[in-house]
């Protein structure tokens, strides 16, 4: 299996005022291509310190990161944008599209960044909704579609520079129970297909999608279990 | 990310917000069109009156007598005659700053051909004054030295005085009488236009001085060698001032006035004439120049304001931009270019603002209206210099913004 998130100790400290904040202590972390992780605890337990480094939004204090074969450990904020813009999709609970450009276009942005030539851009926006089942839509603005509609299109977004890791933060947690399974379905779908997934949530239903799942606890990992029963049946 | 897509990013950032993207330029539109109009007015105006002192001649400088005093009473300009032909002869002679300087007087009269009649100027001066003037003939021929020494009944006539007496034909050869003298017309002069004051130069009769003393004028004050004034032109533009100092030198001397003594005469150049003019455009120019620097010094205030909110408005999607794999040099360019997108927007509408209302003061003021192609380019660079500069703070706050607190912004 090829590793695809190696951890060594990796550690984030704030300073609050005058006092140290562990918000995430000696993490020591695999995680293979094609896995799908459920990262759960409750506030305050370190998860969304350890999304934000995994998705190289943040630096950590000490240990060393390896993303997909690149060390991650003390590099500037330019290459960690294009770590991001290269390796890294994120859905987020608020879905964060833009509000005015219709679906096409708030799929096609990552891909601005990337310097993509328009016509090959256009063309992996229109494959990344057509992956997500909303072509027929492309050309609505977010106003006009639903939340479980929107968080496709997040979704899509994430996805459309083929990224080694999907980062989802809470993607269910602004939309109702059933078109939150639509979307867990979809991520299960798309992790068949064989993008790395990672799941931030406080739901049990929501991590039950995962193969495997962790759990924080004051900024330390407390349980790191498969869930093959779910695989079990999956198999059947 | 490349040019073109930042560019696009801008502009539909913009068009969400139209209202407030006008608003904004608001005071880019003001200074700009002020800069626009103010040099559009000064240079219209500018070549205004470089025509009108072009009809009057170059270098050109008016001598004409003084004021007389009897028992206490002063006669007012003219009333003391004490210029000759000998003065504009020895001026010619002596001064080296002087080119030529033709005596005139000018009187007005009924000039009749056999089916019309006109009230017109009548100048006795020679070719000398028309070559001071700088005034050509268009057809015909202008006077012989010969002709302008005894009193031959010849006679040159301008555009306005052709067209009254002769609407159809042409005035060369044909026959006027100005009191009761024929003359005949030996030539037609060029067409002069408005004297800065208004008056019609072209409504003109120029016959020998010494045919206009003993037939026309006689009688009259310009007896023997006297005449009303003398025309001189400067050698050059830089030689009026000498030209002046030479001609006041010969003529005290001629006159045997002694130093402390009143001079007969007046000297006065168009350059003095038209300064007092030139005077109430310039003030309007400071005018608009103020008003042009504090709209853009305020315009770009703000831009730098509503940037600011702006960017505080936008937090999440600047921390969006940021994870999807924007670098913070990327987002800095963008808020830049969305300020310099304004500013340019503000300077294309405050150009076409400034040249319509240089174009309305122009027909106002009858003026050329003069469209400055580089002060339209300056502006534009002006404008998008401000751009850069008042919204270069807020794009680098933006641009500073850490993704992860920017994400979790309500």
């Amino acid at each position: 299996m090829e590793t695809i998130i190696r951890t060594k100790g990796l550690s984030r400290d704030y300073m609050v005022g005058a006092q140290v904040v562990h918000a995430l202590r000696d993490l020591d972390l695999i995680i293979n291509r094609g896995e799908f992780v459920a990262i759960m605890g409750p506030s305050g337990s370190g998860k969304s310190t350890c999304m934000h480094l995994l998705g190289c939004l943040d630096t950590p204090s000490s240990g060393s990161y390896e993303l997909d074969g690149e060390d991650i450990s003390g590099i500037g904020p330019d290459k960690l944008a294009s770590v991001r813009q290269r390796k890294v999709g994120f859905v987020f609970q608020a879905f964060n599209l833009l509000s005015g450009a219709n679906a096409q276009r708030n799929v096609e942005m990552p891909l601005m960044y990337g310097a993509v030539e328009r016509e090959s851009r256009r063309q992996r926006a229109s494959e990344a909704l057509d992956a997500v089942g909303l072509s027929d839509r492309a050309h609505h603005l977010p106003a006009q579609l639903s939340g479980g509609q929107m968080q496709r299109v997040a979704i899509a977004r994430a996805i459309v520079n083929r990224p080694s890791l999907l980062l989802a933060d809470e993607p269910t947690g602004a939309l109702d129970t059933t078109t939150g399974q639509e979307i867990m379905n979809l991520f299960r779908d798309l992790n068949k297909q064989g993008i790395t997934v990672i799941l931030v949530t406080h739901e049990e239903e929501v991590a039950n999608f995962a193969q495997r799942i962790l759990e924080f606890r004051d900024g330390c990992l407390t349980s790191d279990r498969s869930r093959q029963d779910v695989l079990g049946m999956q198999s059947l | 990310m490349k040019f073109s897509d930042t560019l696009f990013s801008a502009f539909s950032s913009l068009r969400s917000n139209i209202l407030r993207t006008v608003l904004t330029t608001l005071g880019i539109i003001i200074g700009v069109a002020a800069v626009i109009a103010m040099v559009g007015v000064g240079a219209g105006a500018e070549q205004r009156i470089q025509g009108v002192m072009d009809t009057l001649g170059s270098n050109v400088i008016f001598v004409n007598n003084g004021s007389s005093v009897s028992s206490g009473a002063r006669g007012g300009a003219g009333s003391l005659i004490s210029l000759t032909e000998e003065d504009a002869r020895a001026l010619q002679e002596e001064g080296d700053a002087i080119l030529v300087a033709a005596p005139s007087i000018r009187t007005s009269a009924q000039v009749i051909n056999s089916s019309r009649n006109w009230f017109s100027s009548i100048y006795g001066a020679g070719s000398g004054y028309l070559e001071a003037r700088g005034w050509d003939i268009v057809s015909g021929r202008t006077f012989t030295s010969q002709e302008e020494r005894s009193p031959t009944k010849y006679a040159i006539i301008g555009q306005t005085v052709a067209t009254q007496l002769f609407p159809e034909e042409d005035p060369i050869g044909q026959m006027i009488r100005i009191k009761r003298v024929p003359f005949m017309i030996i030539g037609l002069l060029d067409e002069k236009g408005e004297t800065p004051w208004g008056g019609d130069q072209d409504d003109v009769v120029f016959i020998p001085i010494t045919t206009a003393k003993t037939r026309i004028t006689g009688g009259d004050r310009f007896r023997g060698p006297f005449v009303q004034s003398i025309t001189v032109q400067a050698s050059s533009a830089g030689e009026i001032m000498e030209a002046e100092r030479q001609i006041t030198e010969i003529l005290q001397r001629r006159h045997g006035i002694k130093p402390g003594q009143p001079d007969d005469f007046t000297v006065r150049n168009i350059a003095q004439m038209v300064t007092a003019r030139a005077q109430s455009e310039r003030i309007m120019s400071i005018l608009l120049a103020s008003v042009a620097g504090i709209s853009l010094l305020v315009g770009g205030i703000g831009i730098m304001n509503i940037m600011l909110v702006s960017v505080t408005e936008r937090t999440r999607e600047i921390g969006l931009r940021m994870a999807v794999g924007a670098r913070p040099k990327d987002i800095l360019f963008q808020f830049v270019l969305e300020a310099v997108v304004v500013s340019l927007i503000g300077g294309l509408i405050g150009i076409t603002i400034g040249l319509a209302g240089s174009i309305a003061v122009a027909r106002v003021g009858d003026w050329p209206i003069v469209a400055s192609p580089i002060a339209a380019l300056l502006s534009i660079i002006f404008a998008a210099l401000i751009g850069i500069f008042f919204g270069y703070y807020p794009a680098y706050k933006a641009s500073r913004l850490d993704p992860i607190t920017a994400l979790r912004q309500e």
